[in-house]
């Protein structure tokens, strides 16, 4: 199934799933309270994407290998694995950026022969591997961490058939789409903006370079950060504090996702409870034993009421961020393998960019 | 569930259980959970000081530790967030008290600082560009400074009117075990190593060929390798591609940042290994707090298995926000009883939402067996583990009365 034309209902601003540049990849970051999904949603994003029939490739961050607890799969290594494939002829490329490993990459792709090369010194990865200074690097120097984390992802945006870590100018784009399960809503402008930050901190070397060329990608349209949120009062504060945050350091908002949402109506039922408990008395028979099953079942449904109140006015707050917000429903038990198909559904059904179908 | 059940108030009323660690994966209501347990522990005769790590708003005005409003996090009339402050409306006539912090980790560490420098040194340092940022940003420096504000409350607990109890809350981590993992993580960015890699390669060779079991594998291979000249280029290049690699500025505040942290953390390394050292004794208890869903459950299971091959006593798993309905009626007959009230002769308003209701009723059923199925294999994977279930409660958990029912479910779970 070939990928569907971009909408053309966007307003300018918002991004859309097919950017005006024209087979140029999409990055999307996804981010969320700790707790809210947010991993749930990254992969189910880049399943619905595989599902129309795109190259998708799923990067975490964080060390957490959650993607391959959610997928079932073994562990993921630091290099590109196929983990799932998408009913429209689309792949999900799997990838856990680990600091190190993104360091070693980076020296030697960049520095390679930064001592002289030729003859004695060798590449500067090994030299500083063997003073076990990468690992201090690689762990500890602030903000270096992250940029060789997003850095390795920029490194996948760009990549083309033709030229590794080249510009999109030449040859055609790898992945057609790269999505990020990133660092948690309190830390994501930092970890994205960190290119800002390190160019300060690293006055001009060759990583405030790198930095600042992350940087680029990551306020340009190519990018779409999503917010995960729950409609509970913290996730929803802290959602509404990182889009500002975002915002004000120049980040593409996407969608914001109200994330478990439970089914049915806070609209007051047109009859009285009282009517409702007879039907229920009768309908249940002898089953009912007695009044007491009857009252608590119209007390929970009155529960259940009060709660999808609760989370449409929650829902509202997240409206009021200017963004689409996107439904996915609550599913007992948390999300197995099916239950992440049916997000993906959802997603499919209802893109996060661009109108829902 | 109480076959196995937590005996949560024999835990709280033995004077020897001091301290009591809250932790689990990140939004399973660890806050929650560590504010109702202090309370319980309060209103029954202990003097607790709670320290909670970002509450929600409304839980911190329950306990008096909202500041917002204020500029500068500083309340007019009384201490900052992050220091002790009485909560009102708490039950004292078992002799108890209850007093609530909020975790600052930046505030703690300036307050570090402060102590260990004098006031220019102690300028220099904070105004170091770096130094913001590992205050602010590096993961392990929350939980590094939890256990550093935990070590302080105790410290207080012999003097009158000190905490007998310390319960923690601990930060939303990526992961649950970086409440235990992290605090090593930011000691070793701040070990004397590092210092002499970055700041003299000489002393740093000299240093690595003395304590090269110490140092680890990197500098003594290199050692072993290659004899001391050669020792003293490699570090040398080392530091010429570190500078060309991360630009010099960045490296030379690095550098004045560890030289003027190492004193600060000497005294604290110290301390740190004391608290840690606290925790593996009878008197800390832990409790691992989790949801009922696959993912945070199975990582419940790990960090038991975890706290109990670090010699630590996990005393509980707490299992938050666990579906309910009503007892008596299975999902197969109220899906029947639905149909019938829907394809029944002039179905009216009522008999739709009675129709509705038991559709609700099928829902919350298979949720409740799902769940039970999810903890029952956490319980039978590690048998010696015992849970409370805490059934879900309406709304937010925003006062005490909401506290004490969680309370009230954790000693009937």
């Amino acid at each position: 199934m070939a990928p569907p034309g971009p909408p053309s209902s966007s307003p300018a601003d918002e991004p859309s799933e097919d950017p005006a540049d024209g087979g140029a990849p999409r990055l999307h970051v996804v981010t969320g309270k700790g707790g809210t999904g947010k991993t749930t949603l990254a992969v189910a994003l880049a399943v619905a994407l595989a599902d129309e029939g795109r190259r998708v490739l799923l990067c975490e961050v964080e060390g957490r290998q959650g993607l391959a607890r959610l997928l079932g799969t073994a562990e993921l290594p630091y290099e590109e694995v196929e983990v799932a494939e998408g009913a429209g002829g689309g792949q999900v490329v799997g990838l856990a950026v680990e600091p190190r490993a993104a360091l070693l990459d980076y020296l030697d792709t960049f520095h390679g022969g930064v001592l002289g090369g030729r003859g004695r010194g060798g590449r500067a990865s090994a030299v500083l591997d063997r003073a076990g200074a990468v690992d201090v690097i690689a762990t500890v120097a602030p903000g270096l961490r992250d940029v060789l984390l997003i850095g390795k992802v920029y490194e996948a945006v760009l990549r083309t058939t033709t030229a590794r870590g080249g510009s999109s100018a030449t040859g055609t784009p790898v992945y057609d789409a790269v999505v990020l399960d990133a660092p948690p809503t309190g830390r994501i402008t930092r970890f994205l903006g960190i290119g800002a930050e390190l160019a300060q901190l690293a006055g001009g070397g060759p990583i405030a370079g790198r930095a600042a060329s992350v940087a680029a990608l990551l306020t340009s349209p190519r990018t779409a950060v999503h917010l995960v949120s729950l409609l509970e009062e913290l996730p929803v504060t802290e959602t509404a504090e990182a889009a500002a945050e975002l915002r004000g350091a120049g980040l593409p908002l996407g969608a914001v996702v109200a994330n478990r949402t439970l089914p049915g109506s806070s609209a007051p039922q047109a009859a009285p409870d009282d009517d409702v408990a007879r039907a229920l008395g009768q309908a249940l028979g002898a089953a009912a034993g007695g009044d007491g099953l009857v009252a608590a079942l119209v007390a929970q449904n009155r529960r259940r009421t009060a709660q999808v109140g609760e989370q449409e006015r929650w829902r509202a707050e997240l409206e009021a961020l200017g963004r689409p917000v996107r439904s996915l429903p609550d599913l007992p038990g948390g999300v197995d393998l099916d239950g992440l198909y049916r997000l993906a559904d959802h997603l499919v059904a209802s893109p996060l960019l661009g109108s829902a179908r | 569930m109480s076959a196995g059940g937590w005996d949560v108030d024999a835990l709280l009323d033995d004077p020897g259980t001091e301290v009591l660690v809250c932790c689990g994966s990140g939004g399973v209501g660890k806050t929650t959970t560590a504010a109702a347990i202090a309370l319980r522990a309060a209103e029954r005769g202990r003097r607790v000081a709670v320290l909670t790590v970002d509450p929600a708003r409304r839980l911190a005005q329950a306990l008096g530790t909202d500041a917002a409003g204020a500029p500068d996090g500083q309340d007019d009339d009384g201490p900052a967030p992050d220091e002790p402050r009485r909560v009102p409306g708490v039950d004292t006539s078992a002799g108890g008290s209850l007093d609530a912090l909020v975790l600052d980790a930046r505030r703690t560490l300036d307050g570090l600082v402060d102590a260990a420098l004098p006031p220019q040194r102690a300028a220099a340092v904070k105004a170091n560009p770096v130094y913001t940022s590992l205050a602010t940003s590096f993961s392990g420096t929350q939980e590094y400074m939890a256990m550093e504000r935990l070590g302080q409350l105790r410290a207080g607990r012999d003097a009158p009117g000190g905490w007998d109890l310390v319960v923690v809350d601990t930060p939303p981590s990526r992961s649950a075990l970086d409440f235990l993992d992290a605090p090593a993580r930011l000691a070793g960015f701040l070990d004397g190593r590092f210092a002499r890699l970055l700041t003299a390669p000489a002393r740093f060779a000299a240093g690595g060929a003395a304590g090269g079991a110490a140092a680890g594998s990197g500098p003594a291979r290199g050692v072993r390798a290659a004899g001391g000249r050669v020792v003293g280029a490699l570090a040398g290049g080392a530091a010429a591609a570190m500078d060309k690699v991360l630009g010099g500025r960045l490296l030379r505040d690095v550098q004045s940042l560890v030289a003027g942290l190492d004193e600060v953390f000497g005294g604290f390394r110290a301390r740190a290994e004391a608290t840690s050292a606290a925790l593996q004794d009878a008197r800390t208890a832990f409790v691992v707090v989790t949801a009922p869903e696959a993912e945070p459950l199975a990582e419940a299971a790990f960090l038991v298995e975890r706290l109990r091959s670090s010699g630590l006593h996990p005393a509980a798993v707490v299992v938050n926000r666990a579906a309910g309905a009503a007892p008596g009626l299975d999902a197969g007959r109220a899906a029947a009883a639905a149909e019938r009230l829907r394809s029944g002769p002039g179905a009216g308003e009522a008999e739709l939402a009675a129709a509705r209701a038991l559709d609700l009723h099928v829902e919350l059923v298979e949720r409740v067996e799902r769940e039970r199925e999810l903890v029952g294999a956490l319980v039978a994977g590690s048998p010696a583990t015992t849970t409370a279930v805490v059934p879900a409660l309406d709304g937010d958990v925003a006062d005490l009365g909401a506290l004490r029912t969680v309370g009230g479910a954790l000693a009937a779970g």
